[in-house]
């Protein structure tokens, strides 16, 4: 007998399968060629708009997409596991026999904004054209002159290894017409100019949602969970809505420190590829831009509604930082002397820093152990003089040691219910090499 | 071990350009590449503090950091803390006379100086917990928490001086 799910699951095939029909007959209708140009000189862009793509092309972090760890900027060839088999990244450099050199800006605007490559052919969602629909004219025509003016990389795309059927590009019309709002970002009158600023950079160059909204079976961000956390590449992308299980709202002053700085003293420090989003892209836009973003996310996350709660959490919070609780009978206390202390403690007397002893630390109060685990392995920085640094521990500490300190946090830095799946999440987590950026 | 990259960062107050594998531990490039000695290998393994250096205002193992992650960044050695080794733990370290092999005093120097940055008052407990990764074979621990109250009262001394 069919289980209920698959039957449902089957359902939704046949649904899916009917709409497709319709809609590969609409998408090769709609989706003609766009005539190649020679390649426009780097001259004919005026400096400043290169400069304002320059910003926007950091903001949106096309380079950790668009350069492969060994190849030259915008190179393409990274390889991305969508669920489905690995997207690699394509050359967006202005080389005009393997990159986009011979792109107009209509053929350009048409894939930031719908997804369609020069050819007509549809671009897989793993390039978030679903976001980047919601740019304006001036910030498209920027990116265009940033990228017309890189050096050229002459590298060949790689072929994905999605499997047929899959790979048909047209049943990406489907997809489209199923999961794909096109259009520019709208201005919502009731709100401040700077969260309109922080919507249109969130949802749009920055496409946070990307990685912290939860995809369906379809890999396409669900509408249902807007922000409500996700996995990424063996890290936890933690909810950026009312679900963030920080101890303490992220008021929009943490959220500007956390996304200027990479550090917010009362949650933690960016990590993972969070680190290099700080680094290499937020770090080109402006101050008020960096706010605007913050406050956007601070009226998602309901911040505001917690404030009242903040107090009494951060006074909890400080009954729970003794560092040597259980030292006498709990080996992770005694681990976490030798190889943690140094760093993360505070004094008794004291309320300077509470991050220190990791009572507030999200990695602790998750309930996935992945980001607590890629810490510990792999250390946080890469950021520069400043910037917040640890090293990783993966010389150093054995899996059972690491379970050891995870258990021992989560008892003693926490209220919540033990973690259940540490060997296993560690285990998993062990073999990946050091995230390169 | 990946090929050899450049990484520029600043080791006493001097810019310091090194090509070398980015997963070399910062302290091999200390110790082989820059000549500074002064900095031990003890653990390998971030256990017993011998290696601890400065990184901006943080003490931290070198031996578990790669050089890649220090990339842009101030790092400060035990030849570095002090022009003519004065620095007032230093004073209270010969004051105390801490030291009884001496293999472990740099690193437990290093890590005392981070300590004082972050609690310039601090208690016993405050000192046992944060030098607990500073191990000293020789037991001197005594010494050590003494040179650490000597150097703290001096400090303070100073500060309210000026």
């Amino acid at each position: 007998m069919l289980k209920p799910r698959i039957l449902r699951g089957a359902l939704i095939g046949i649904v899916a399968l009917v709409l497709l029909a319709g809609a590969v007959a609409w998408a090769w209708a709609s989706n003609s060629s766009i005539a190649p140009i020679s390649p426009p000189l780097p001259a004919s862009f005026p400096e400043a708009q290169v400069n304002a793509g320059a910003v926007l092309a950091a903001a949106g972090n096309c380079a950790a997409c668009h350069t492969s760890p060994d190849g030259l900027p915008y190179g393409g060839g990274n390889g991305f596991e969508t669920g489905f088999g690995l997207a690699y990244s394509t050359n967006i450099s202005p080389d005009p026999e393997t990159g986009i050199g011979t792109w107009s800006l209509a053929a350009f605007a048409r894939a930031m904004r719908q997804g369609v490559a020069q050819d007509g052919t549809h671009l897989l969602p793993a390039f978030p054209y679903t976001h980047f629909t919601k740019l304006n004219d001036g910030d498209i025509q920027a990116l265009y002159a940033f990228f017309m003016t890189r050096p050229p990389v002459v590298a060949p795309d790689h072929r994905n290894t999605i499997p047929f059927p899959l790979n048909v590009r047209g049943l990406q019309a489907a997809w489209k017409l199923l999961f794909f709002r096109r259009g520019e970002y709208r201005q919502i009158e009731a709100r401040s100019d700077s969260w309109n600023r922080g919507a249109y950079l969130a949802e749009g160059i920055a496409h946070c949602a990307a990685c912290h909204t939860p995809r369906n079976r379809f890999g396409a961000e669900s509408k249902g969970s807007s922000y409500a956390g996700e996995r990424f590449d063996g890290w936890l992308a933690p909810p950026l809505n009312a679900t963030n299980p920080s101890p303490l709202p992220w008021t929009q002053r943490d959220l500007y420190d956390y996304l200027r700085k990479g550090e917010s003293l009362l949650h933690g420090a960016a990590a993972g590829a969070m680190a290099g989003v700080v680094k290499d892209g937020l770090s080109r836009l402006s101050d008020p831009d960096v706010q605007a973003i913050a406050l956007y996310f601070a009226d998602i996350n309901g911040s505001a509604d917690r404030a009242e709660g903040t107090a009494g959490s951060l006074n909890l919070a400080m009954t729970r930082r003794l560092v040597d609780s259980g030292k006498d009978t709990e080996p992770g206390a005694n681990l976490y002397l030798s190889a943690c202390a140094a760093c993360h403690y505070d004094p008794p007397q004291s309320a300077r820093s509470v991050q220190a002893s990791l009572t507030l630390s999200t990695s602790i109060t998750s309930a996935d152990p992945s980001n607590f685990i890629q810490t510990v392995l792999h250390g946080v920085g890469g950021m520069g003089e400043g910037g917040p640094f640890m090293p990783g521990y993966a010389p150093a500490l054995t899996n059972s040691d690491i379970e050891l300190l995870a258990r021992y946090l989560r008892r003693t830095r926490t209220d919540l219910p033990e973690w259940n799946n540490l060997p296993t999440a560690i285990a998993a987590i062990r073999p990946a090499q050091r995230p390169s950026r | 071990m990946s090929s050899p990259s450049r990484t520029l960062f600043m080791l006493n107050g001097r810019e310091l350009a090194v090509t070398v594998s980015g997963d070399t531990p910062l302290l091999w490039v200390i110790r082989d590449v820059a000549g500074l000695t002064g900095t031990k290998f003890g653990c390998g393994i971030g256990m017993c503090g011998a290696c601890t250096v400065h990184i901006g205002q943080r003490a931290v193992r070198s031996c578990i950091t790669p050089i890649s992650a220090v990339a842009g960044t101030q790092v400060t050695t035990i030849e570095g803390l002090s022009p003519d080794g004065q620095h007032p733990v230093q004073k209270a370290w010969v004051q105390a006379q801490a030291p009884q092999c001496g293999y472990c005093q740099s690193g437990q120097i290093m890590q005392a100086v981070a300590l004082l940055w972050q609690i310039p008052d601090p208690a016993d407990a405050d000192i046992d917990a944060v030098m607990n990764g500073n191990l000293c074979r020789c037991m001197a621990y005594v010494r050590i928490r003494q040179a650490i109250r000597i150097a703290a009262a001096d400090i303070r001394q100073v500060a309210a001086r000026a």
